[in-house]
């Protein structure tokens, strides 16, 4: 293995599509209610934030994308989109 | 011989004391097992009770499926021994893949707590051995996420193989065609969201429980009568005849 450095990491879990969102129709169907008319389409999931130790962008990708296959989301449920950020703790990172 | 029954404790778990109490008045002895325990050997069956485990942080069932305890459960299942997942418990078998499909939010986002009537749909699962199909049991549930779902390939293969267990008579939650338990290829591992251990007095408003739990604490006598339990390492031999008998 090659240097290693800590990558940040962004994981996105949300229902399958086709799997109904009931959390997502919810608050869709709320909004109205304050005048926060347009809204369609909501779905609601969950975000992770995490740094991982890794010696590249697309080893962190590798590895993260595991977390978050095996963990983070149910397969049978739920999706997941993987985001290398940046290296952990860098100022410029939009998300921290 | 008297089944043993254990009874898996998870840091959140809070039916099982209930579930002890009702298979012991059906003539089973029980003990609690501590979810960093990494044997289950002892016993005859195995019941995953009600609650919250590790407090359902990050989904229910997705911690608990690495506690300790989880291996020697699914070794226990493997060797053909009873496992019953009740609520909770369901929920962490489907994340531990013992049992396939998810259990997600009920359709409509509210918390059930509340009797319903289900209606045994096979007599081919530990919990329903002799129990004559459509057999319609009043049972406690208790869950926000019961909704049970799978994939249209799995949701055949249950139907084809007979391994839908418990169907709500009135869908509360939404359930892939109203399933409210399901069991296992071998049928020796049962999942339910509804509570026996709650129907099993009648101080507790039914005793349409025990009807199930009954089914449960005799699949666990007859393997009782034959030493060693299931998951025991020199049971592989006899593995082969207690999933016939399941």
């Amino acid at each position: 293995m090659g240097p290693t450095g800590k990558f940040a990491v962004l994981v996105e879990v949300r229902p399958r599509e086709g799997i109904a969102d009931p959390e997502g129709a919810t608050i869709e169907r709320a909004l109205p209610a304050l005048g926060l008319d347009g809204v369609t389409a909501m779905r609601a999931g969950k975000a992770f934030r995490f740094d991982i130790t890794a010696t590249d962008d697309a080893d962190a990708l590798a590895r993260a994308t595991a977390v978050a296959d095996r963990v983070l989301a149910n397969p049978v449920i739920e999706e997941s989109t993987v985001t290398v950020v940046g290296m952990a703790g860098d100022p410029t990172d939009p998300v921290i | 011989m008297a089944a043993r029954i254990g009874v898996v404790m998870f840091p959140g778990t809070n039916c099982e004391h209930d579930a002890v109490r009702a298979v012991e008045g059906l003539g089973a002895t029980a003990d609690l097992v501590w979810h960093g325990d990494t044997s289950v050997d002892r016993f005859d069956a195995v019941i995953l009770p009600g609650g919250f485990a590790h407090g359902d942080y990050l989904r229910p069932g997705a911690i608990a499926r690495f506690s300790p305890v989880m291996e020697a459960v699914g070794r226990f299942a493997a060797a053909g021994g009873p496992v019953v997942g009740i609520c909770n418990g369901f929920q962490v078998l489907t994340e531990a893949g013992l049992l396939p499909g998810a259990l997600q939010k009920n359709r409509g986002l509210r918390f059930l707590c509340t009797t319903v009537d289900v209606e045994v749909a096979t007599p081919g699962s530990v919990l329903t051995t002799g129990v004559r199909p459509g057999t319609v049991l009043r049972i406690p549930i208790n869950h926000f996420e019961g909704n049970f779902t799978c994939d249209a390939d799995t949701l055949a293969r249950l139907r084809d193989e007979d391994r839908v267990v418990l169907r709500y008579v009135d869908n509360p939650n939404g359930s892939m065609d109203d399933i409210a338990g399901i069991c296992s290829e071998g049928r020796n591992v049962v999942g339910l969201m509804p509570h026996p251990e709650r129907a099993s007095d009648p101080l507790l408003g039914s005793v349409d429980g025990l009807v199930l739990l009954r089914a449960l604490v005799g699949a666990a006598e007859i393997l009782s009568v034959g030493a060693p339990a299931p998951g025991a390492p020199d049971a592989a031999g006899a593995a082969g005849s207690v999933a016939d008998v399941a």
